[in-house]
């Protein structure tokens, strides 16, 4: 039996694509003690798109985010891959700025072999990034107001001091910021205003990208909502895709049009939002579907999934999520599946083959039954994977 | 809000059982006071849980749901007599709580906490059968020589088996959700009545939150413990408990069997709490019922403490609190709406144009 290989995401139809991540590898360490904390990532973000990138605590989320964007810090290394970024800047949602440099057609920008003067050029006014602590990222002894202003400053020189207090006050208030707030340091402000004030830093420039990792996960889900709310309404009217991070797959289904799922530091699978609800193809992705509590419908007894996450430096071998998988096979123990399209699946997410890294997928068995769904035709089942797997749920 | 309605009757929530309550709080009020510098300052204080009455039947699951700040872990602090209440007194299967040391002791063996935090909660240096064997001796529940079976049989009892390969391990050694289990099955070992659990799966990783909140479950059933789960998950409330508490600003605001609380809420603020939830089996963008964050605890809103957020407020929220009404069975909601003289000739407004102008 011989494996099939990986495919790389389509380069035919490139027009409206703004990033592409390419067999990205990240180490922490060098030499005998470097382990590999992402492997092979490969991603394709479409301009305007939300892709979500769902998967437990230490499964790499932040770490591939760090690394395409060059933010890794030692021990961190990228070890292997390519991420490269279809430069448009586009004219300016506020009216463009006089002497705005706007090249004549997309520009493909190695990120990972640019020099420093082309990275500053790129990143925060082209590739923004939001963390998820804003007290990690906001400087304490400045006012917000302030710090808008010097990021204009310092990348909007044509800008006169008039212009950049407005277009400050215009950026805060597309965030639900008062303009009675301006004058605040970062820590009198709550922890949802802080992060609204990340999100209007992130966007100040009018970004093609921004990147987002878990920016809501410490706040209450009311707040959490409304600054959701705010971006989406943001991003309808700049146009500026998104890299939104987090470990709420529940949320993410909600919010992304298509979604990768990481195990390990691999991306196991990659599929539309919907189809990923309702006909997942991995087994991992399906088992934390079933750890979500539904909000309707009967109360279904479900299991999570057994064991627990690996450490980086003991990865079983295999598919490392064998010793958790309840269909594992002789052969996922010693051979590593490959990220391909499922052999039974002609579905393709946002114009992209969906694809799973699971050796029940390549056509050599039939998948068990939650593992073959339609996603189509399915919208009766409210409860999405989950509820109508018998093998998995009965009554509580 | 108080829970006494105008009829003199105390609501009581909680899941509805014949008998006596393992544990019954009554008119649990907790302000903590502010420190201030100066003379001349009055004296302020935190309203932090105000007039809550509880009882928690055995072999029950009642669920406190709620943002942060609205004094979720307050109220579990208070039945675990970590703290003084300001007033109010509790009932351990309907005996009146003492002062004495040795009914504090008591008292302590019988209602276990079990915390967030399953790094900080068990002592690094120590192992899991140091861990497990300590209170068996403090409470004299083992002769010497049952220490080591004991201590195993508690392992097992929290799904923690083979228990050889636990028992000898350390604290870093094993994955949050082991410590969690580990946590709980110390509590075991006194056999107590009641397990406080204080948002005792939010940070463990999403996968193994189900395994935790399904041992809850099974204890429930087999050690029959009354079993109170804070959280701030209303879909993991929905999952586990039987009833759910919805709390705001330091009062229950809402309470009832879980499943009805989620798919027939009837208080506005539980109403904004759903529609701000995750839900991936949503097909459009939810309406967010009402904005804005809970207020300060220091000087609450007069009348519903809801009021300021509330896209159905009318004049009398402003005035007067609501006393907690019966929207249906076993479910109440401290809401003008459900008041006979109160409610609206028409239908609640549509949560988009509200009127708040009043
Ligand atoms: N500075 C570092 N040094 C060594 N290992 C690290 C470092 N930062 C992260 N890691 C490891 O890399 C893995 C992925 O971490 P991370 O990218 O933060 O995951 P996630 O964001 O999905 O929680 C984890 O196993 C973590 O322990
Ligand atoms: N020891 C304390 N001293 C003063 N205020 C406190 C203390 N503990 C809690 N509070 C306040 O009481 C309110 C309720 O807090 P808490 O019970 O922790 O809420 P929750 O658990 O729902 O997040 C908050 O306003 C909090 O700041
Ligand atoms: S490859 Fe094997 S072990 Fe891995 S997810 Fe698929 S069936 Fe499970
Ligand atoms: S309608 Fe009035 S009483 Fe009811 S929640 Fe709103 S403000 Fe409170
Ligand atoms: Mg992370
Ligand atoms: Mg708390």
């Amino acid at each position: 039996m011989s494996a099939p290989t990986a495919v790389p995401a389509p380069r035919a139809e490139t027009a409206d694509i703004v990033l592409e991540v390419r067999d990205l590898c990240i180490d922490y360490g060098v030499g005998s003690s470097a382990v590999r904390a992402v492997t092979d990532a490969n991603l394709t973000l479409r301009r305007g798109e939300v892709l979500g990138l769902a998967g437990e605590s230490g499964s790499g989320k932040s770490t591939l985010a760090y690394g395409l964007t060059r933010l890794l810090r030692a021990p961190g290394v990228i070890s292997g891959g390519e991420v490269l970024f279809h430069n448009r800047p586009q004219n300016s949602a506020f009216g463009a700025a006089p002497g705005e440099v706007v090249p004549a057609a997309t520009e493909i920008v190695d990120l990972l072999g640019a020099d420093m003067a082309k990275l500053r050029e790129i990143r925060w006014s082209q590739l923004a990034v939001v963390f998820q602590s804003a007290m990690h990222a906001l400087n304490p002894v400045a006012r917000i107001d302030a710090q808008l202003t010097d990021v204009l400053k310092a990348h909007r020189a044509q800008m006169t001091a008039e212009q950049r207090r407005e277009r400050a006050v215009e950026l805060l208030r597309m965030v639900g910021i008062s303009a009675d707030r301006l004058r605040s340091y970062p820590h009198e402000l709550s922890g949802g205003m802080r992060q609204r004030v990340m999100i209007a830093m992130a966007l100040a420039l009018e970004p093609q990208v921004v990147i987002m990792d878990e920016p809501t996960t410490a706040l209450d889900v009311v707040t959490q909502r409304e600054i959701l709310e705010e971006l989406m309404q943001l991003r309808e009217r700049l146009g500026f895709a998104i890299i939104f991070i987090t470990h709420d797959l529940s949320l993410l289904i909600e919010l992304a049009d298509s979604i990768a799922i990481m195990y390990a530091g691999r991306i196991v699978e990659r599929a539309g939002a919907d189809e990923l609800f309702h006909a997942p193809r991995h087994p991992y992705s399906l088992g934390l579907l079933n750890s979500f509590p539904a909000l309707h419908g009967e109360k279904v007894r479900m299991e999570g999934i057994p064991g627990s996450p690996p450490s980086l430096t003991a990865l079983p071998g295999g598919c490392a999520f064998h010793p958790r998988c309840p269909y594992a096979m002789d052969r996922c123990r010693t051979d590593i599946p490959q990220l391909v399209p499922p052999a039974a699946d002609p579905g393709r997410a946002a114009g992209q083959p969906r694809v799973a890294a699971c050796w029940l997928q390549d056509g050599f068995q039939e998948p068990p039954a939650p593992l073959r769904r339609s996603a189509v035709g399915n919208n009766g089942d409210s409860n999405g994977a989950r509820g109508a797997d018998e093998t998995h749920g009965s009554e509580l | 809000m108080t829970a006494t309605l105008s009829d003199g009757t105390t609501v009581v929530h909680g899941p509805k059982r014949p008998g006596t309550p393992a544990l019954e709080a009554r008119h649990l009020t907790k302000h903590f006071p502010v420190h201030q510098f100066g003379p001349g300052r009055t004296r302020q204080v935190v309203h932090a849980v105000e007039d809550i009455s509880l009882a928690l039947p055995e072999a029950t699951v009642t669920a406190v749901v709620g943002e942060s700040g609205s004094g979720k872990s307050t109220l579990a602090r208070l039945l675990t007599q970590l703290i003084t209440p300001t007033s109010g007194e509790l009932l351990l299967d309907g005996v009146p709580v003492g002062r004495s040391a040795k009914a504090r002791r008591e008292y302590t063996r019988l209602v276990h906490l079990v915390l967030q935090d399953p790094f900080s909660s068990l002592n690094a240096v120590h192992s899991v059968r140091y861990h497990l064997e300590r209170p068996l001796k403090l409470h004299k529940r083992a002769s010497r020589d049952d220490l080591d079976t004991k201590a195993r049989q508690l392992l097992e009892r929290v799904s923690l088996s083979p228990s050889e390969r636990f028992i000898d391990q350390y604290p870093h050694e094993l994955s949050g959700g082991q410590r969690q289990r580990v946590a709980i099955a110390r509590g075991l070992a006194v056999e107590p009545r009641v397990l406080l659990a204080d948002e005792p799966v939010s940070m463990l990783d999403v996968s193994i939150r189900l395994g935790v909140l399904n041992l809850l479950d099974e204890l429930r059933e087999r050690e029959r413990l009354a079993i109170l789960y804070v959280t701030h998950d209303i879909a993991s409330a929905r999952y586990l408990a039987d009833t759910a508490l919805v709390m705001y600003a330091g009062q229950v605001v809402e309470s009832g069997p879980a499943t009805q609380i989620t798919d027939a809420p009837a208080h506005p603020y539980t109403q904004l709490l759903l529609s701000a939830a995750p839900d991936p089996a949503r097909t459009d963008p939810p309406v967010l019922r009402g904005r804005g964050a809970p207020p300060s605890l220091v000087n609450p809103p007069s009348g519903c403490r809801f009021h300021p957020r509330c896209p159905f407020a009318m004049a009398v929220c402003k005035e007067a609190a609501p006393p907690p009404l019966p929207v249906a069975t076993d479910q109440v909601a401290a809401c003008w709406l459900h008041s006979p003289e109160h409610a609206p000739k028409t239908n609640p407004p549509a949560a988009g144009n509200a009127a708040k102008d009043f």
